[in-house]
């Protein structure tokens, strides 16, 4: 895997094509193909449940992915296809199965309520509003450093009630967390150590915080999952921390990557974002067609708990499989024109945000935070011009997205 | 979604004698006669659409008016059901058809109109089977749920708060309707023949947990047990009912919810194959003759079909539940438009909402005769159930549990084996198999007078 | 404006009851409840949510029929007597 990657859509294809297609996946994680894994998705897709070299399945038609969201034999703890965790380490919602799955996110999602997301709409423009006018001296800004990094953080510290001098110290472990959402093999040691520092200090920290919020709960939502509600448990200890850290890992980069991706994007279709600025409340389905066409979360990795027959095929039990959720928002047996960004499409049924008892806790607040920002950042910015494309993109394949986006602009309007 | 597959028909499908410029009628306008109506616009047709329907209401939406108008949270005008874009139509409504020539091709109204047809949409639904004795039915305060009009009167009726509503009949439409008396603080006694709620539908064991779901909250619950008799006062008022098991209750309000009645009878001659169990079609819901011959001009859809399931053989399939009303009406219109190309395969889905669970079914669990909980505990009302038939998975039924039933509807399609036998990480160890027939509380009474049961073995539950 | 939700398609993600609480609610633990006719002012909140479902279950329109006004039928009342169906 270590020969050429060629950038221009042309070459892709033909590369694509010319890849076995066990070995697909591998390119899929190779970094030179994070700018656009979408050829090789489509050449994934000619076979919609394949077994890679390396023993992984990956599962990228639509209606296969479908099927295997909802399935009960599929499991999130990926120690049952063999996969060692990290040792004496507490597993977060997202890792389990039910029954305990469903302890844990319904903890969260009874203090994850409407009213509490919208009243975080008015920290969103106003966090936007600031950034924006920090960014504002300068004629070319990095939306990712300057506005689509620091936002959501700051919202989840909001959520979460982390006192505003503390925020600082969670950008950069959320940062560094993200990393260890993606099970990419060529992490070298050096990389581990420093998650696993994160970790530690995050954890620290949270202990501490939450030892606090014991004593003094407020609003926020960490003191309402120290007291539970009605129908859900209090969480405790470890259970809190490892919950905590998922909402800021998940939360965050996800975030970056929607509002990230969704500038690039109009940017790459001036006549879609000339249509927006007339037309702000397009934002709506354009949010929609935004993670199908680019999502945040590209795949999953789950384990089968019992021989599985989809599409077709068989998945042995015991199996490490790969839900593809991004090819499957591209699967033309589902999509007219899966390779056309369609800011209304309707009816617009994608996996932007998963499926099934895994579908994103996060979604409505991720929504709003793109709802407020993409029409902030379209009327502020004067003339905005990619500075370079495609940009340079993080490491991790399964939650893509640029680590930078430099945009020239005229200037910043107030 | 169904538009896409629509959308990919091939441009080469043969036209199916619908001219640019042709009339098409659709009788019954209600659910499928507006998605009908709806698809043939979609997909491109130009000419005429004439609407007829019995009610002087536009098309609504039935299933809120068991529950949320008949809580008082939604008003009974307010069910008009939304339509997607404009559309261009004639609409004959608060006349009923009451005839149909097809060698004419032509459809008499009520108020001696006759309509000329290129395509026909039979769309008339079903009506609440009304209680039989009708000097008992005609007593103030029985009513049936069917209509916006009953659900607004018997609205009217449980907000003056009798003290005690009898209701006849343990079907969803009889469960949800003593679910919100439960809601608004009244008594309620339910009345039901067999020997539990939704047994007709959802056999034995199911019927079980919805009898204990129902006694939990406060329902006087009386299986096994019929009305023998309804009384009134001197002026024509309910005032008391005599039940079989010698109960003498006195009561304001009966809801008799017994089921539904096919609008079957405006085809009395046309020659299509009609009896009480509606409409016989094809898959392409092309009306068969009494020769058995499908008529390319006549199509059926909604409550009032019965077809052959490609996934069920054998009996054919008369499903009364709102999906299936859209899914076949737009079918309909594309066997119209492009002749037969498209089969109506959908799986029946049905859903219910009832003393604060969610139901969810898919499938046809009403023929069944194994049962099996293979997610969650019935003890916390939250579980998936399979339902097997010679060996074979076909239905599924979620309590609480909605985002599981898709695996199952797979597992039908894909004639899994029953009972699935799988590692499931909620899954009840050991997974025990029961039979659907079994009387779930004591032995079974007699069935005598039961009012068609083969339409409740059919498990066609009423579309409210 | 008129909502209608296909609920056999409806797995009770409770997207729309985030993205229009005034329109939709769970009124219990997978039960979702909505205004079907909703005031106009709503109309965003509305879409916000019918864009949001991620089974594309929520359709919203103007009311079908052959006038926009829903309510201009004529009011039937009595209960037993308008069950009769085609005749």
């Amino acid at each position: 895997m270590s020969d050429h990657i060629p950038t221009t859509a042309r070459s892709l294809v033909d590369l694509a094509a010319s890849t076995p297609q066990q070995d697909l996946f591998a390119r899929v994680l190779d970094q030179r193909s994070r700018p656009n894994p979408y050829p090789l998705y489509a050449a994934l897709r000619r076979q919609p449940v394949s077994r890679q070299a390396d023993g992984t399945w990956v599962v990228s038609g639509y209606d296969e992915i479908a099927a295997l969201l909802h399935d009960p034999r599929i499991s999130s703890d990926m120690r049952n296809a063999g996969q060692e965790s990290a040792p004496g380490a507490e597993k977060s919602f997202i890792l389990r199965d039910p029954p305990s799955h469903d302890r844990l996110r319904g903890a969260v999602m009874a203090r994850f309520t409407p009213a509490v997301v919208e009243s975080l709409r008015a920290d969103v423009r106003r966090i936007t509003g600031e950034l924006l006018d920090a960014a504002g001296s300068q004629g070319r800004i990095d939306l990712v450093d300057e506005v689509a990094y620091p936002l959501p953080v700051s919202v989840i510290c909001k959520l979460l009630g982390i006192p505003p001098e503390d925020e600082a110290r969670f950008h950069v472990w959320a940062d560094t967390l993200a990393r260890s959402l993606d099970r990419d093999p060529d992490m070298t040691q050096e990389e581990a150590d420093q998650i696993q520092h994160a970790a530690d200090a995050l954890a620290d920290y949270l202990t501490q915080f939450t030892a606090e919020r014991a004593k003094n709960p407020g609003e926020d939502l960490i003191s309402g999952l120290l007291t539970g509600g009605a129908h859900t448990e209090p969480l405790r200890g470890d259970e809190l921390v490892v919950t905590t850290r998922l909402l800021l890992i998940a939360g965050h980069e996800t975030t970056v990557n929607l509002i990230t991706n969704g500038m690039l994007t109009l940017l790459r279709h001036p006549d879609i974002l000339t249509r927006f600025r007339r037309e702000p409340a397009l934002v709506v389905p354009m949010v929609e067609e935004l993670v199908r066409y680019e999502p945040s979360v590209q795949f999953r990795y789950r384990a089968t708990l019992d021989d599985i027959d989809v599409g077709g095929t068989t998945i042995p039990g015991g199996s490490a499989v790969v839900l593809l959720l991004a090819a499957g928002s591209r699967d033309p047996h589902h999509f007219d024109q899966p390779e056309q960004f369609i800011p209304d499409r309707t009816p617009n049924e994608h996996f932007g945000f998963g499926g099934g008892i895994h579908y994103c806790v996060g979604a409505p607040l991720a929504r709003l935070e793109a709802h407020v920002v993409l029409p902030e950042l379209v009327r502020r910015l004067e003339n905005p011009r990619l500075a370079e494309d495609p940009p340079p993109y993080r490491p991790t394949a399964a939650l893509r997205g640029p680590r930078h986006l430099w945009l020239n602009v005229d200037r910043v309007r107030p | 979604m169904e538009v896409g597959v629509e959308h990919r028909l091939s441009p080469t499908s043969t036209a199916a004698g619908l001219p640019d410029d042709g009339h098409v009628v659709i009788v019954g306008a209600s659910l499928a006669g507006l998605h009908g109506a709806e698809a043939l616009r979609e997909q491109g047709f130009a000419g005429q659409i004439t609407l007829v329907g019995e009610e002087p209401h536009p098309p609504y939406d039935r299933p809120p008016l068991s529950k949320r108008v008949l809580a008082g949270r939604m008003s009974a005008d307010d069910t008009g059901l939304p339509q997607r874009e404009d559309f261009e139509a004639q609409w004959r409504l608060g006349t009923a058809a009451v005839s149909l020539d097809r060698a004419a091709k032509t459809v008499t109204l009520a108020d001696g109109d006759v309509l000329g047809f290129d395509k026909l949409l039979i769309a008339t639904g079903a009506r609440a089977r009304p209680w039989p004795k009708v000097h008992e039915a005609a007593l103030g305060g029985v009513f049936s749920i069917r209509t916006r009009d009953d659900a607004r009167a018997l609205q009217a009726r449980l907000a003056t708060r009798p003290r005690r509503v009898l209701v006849i009949g343990a079907g969803f439409v009889g469960s949800e309707a003593a679910s919100v008396c439960r809601e608004l603080g009244l008594d309620v006694t339910v009345v039901e023949r067999s020997p539990a709620p939704l047994v007709g539908a959802l056999g034995g064991p199911a019927g079980s947990a919805a009898g204990r779901l129902q006694r939990r909250h406060g329902v006087d619950l009386r299986t096994n047990t019929s009305v023998r008799s309804l009384e009134g006062d001197g002026v024509g008022r309910l005032r008391r009912a005599a039940l079989s098991d010698g109960d003498i209750l006195d009561v304001d309000v009966a809801i008799v919810a017994l089921g539904a009645v096919r609008n079957v009878e405006w085809l009395a001659g046309s020659a299509l194959s009609v009896d009480g169990r509606g409409v016989r079609c094809d898959a392409y819901c092309r009306a068969v003759d009494s020769a058995g011959q499908p008529d390319d001009d006549v199509l059926v859809a909604g409550d009032i079909a019965r077809w052959p399931h490609p996934l069920f053989d054998g009996e054919l399939l008369a499903v009364e539940h709102w999906d299936n009303a859209v899914r076949q009406a737009r079918v309909a219109a594309v066997t119209m438009l492009h002749g037969p190309v498209l089969q109506h395969t959908a799986l029946p889905a049905f859903w219910s909402n009832q003393f604060g669970v969610n139901i969810k079914s898919v499938g046809v669990p009403a023929r069944a005769d194994q049962f099996a909980v293979v997610q969650g505990s019935v003890e916390n009302s939250a579980f998936v159930a399979a339902y097997g038939q010679q060996g074979r998975v076909i239905g599924a039924l979620a309590v609480n549990m909605p985002r599981a039933l898709d695996a199952y509807a797979t597992m039908i399609t894909n004639r899994a084996s029953f009972p699935p036998v799988a590692r499931i990480p909620d899954a009840p160890d050991p997974i025990r198999v029961l039979d659907t027939a079994l009387p779930p509380l004591g032995q079974a009474a007699p069935d005598a007078g039961r009012p068609q049961p083969d339409e409740q073995r059919a498990g066609a539950r009423p579309s409210l | 404006m008129r909502v209608v939700v296909d609920l056999a398609r409806c797995q009770s993600y409770g997207q729309c009851v985030f993205a229009a609480p005034e329109v939709f609610e769970l009124t219990g633990p997978e039960v979702l409840e909505y205004d079907s006719a909703p005031s106009d002012h709503l109309r965003e909140q509305a879409e916000r949510a019918r864009a949001a479902c991620p089974v594309q279950a929520i359709t919203i329109g103007p009311a079908a029929g052959p006038t926009r006004d829903a309510t201009a039928a004529p009011p039937r009342s009595a209960a037993i007597d308008t069950v009769g169906g085609q005749r």
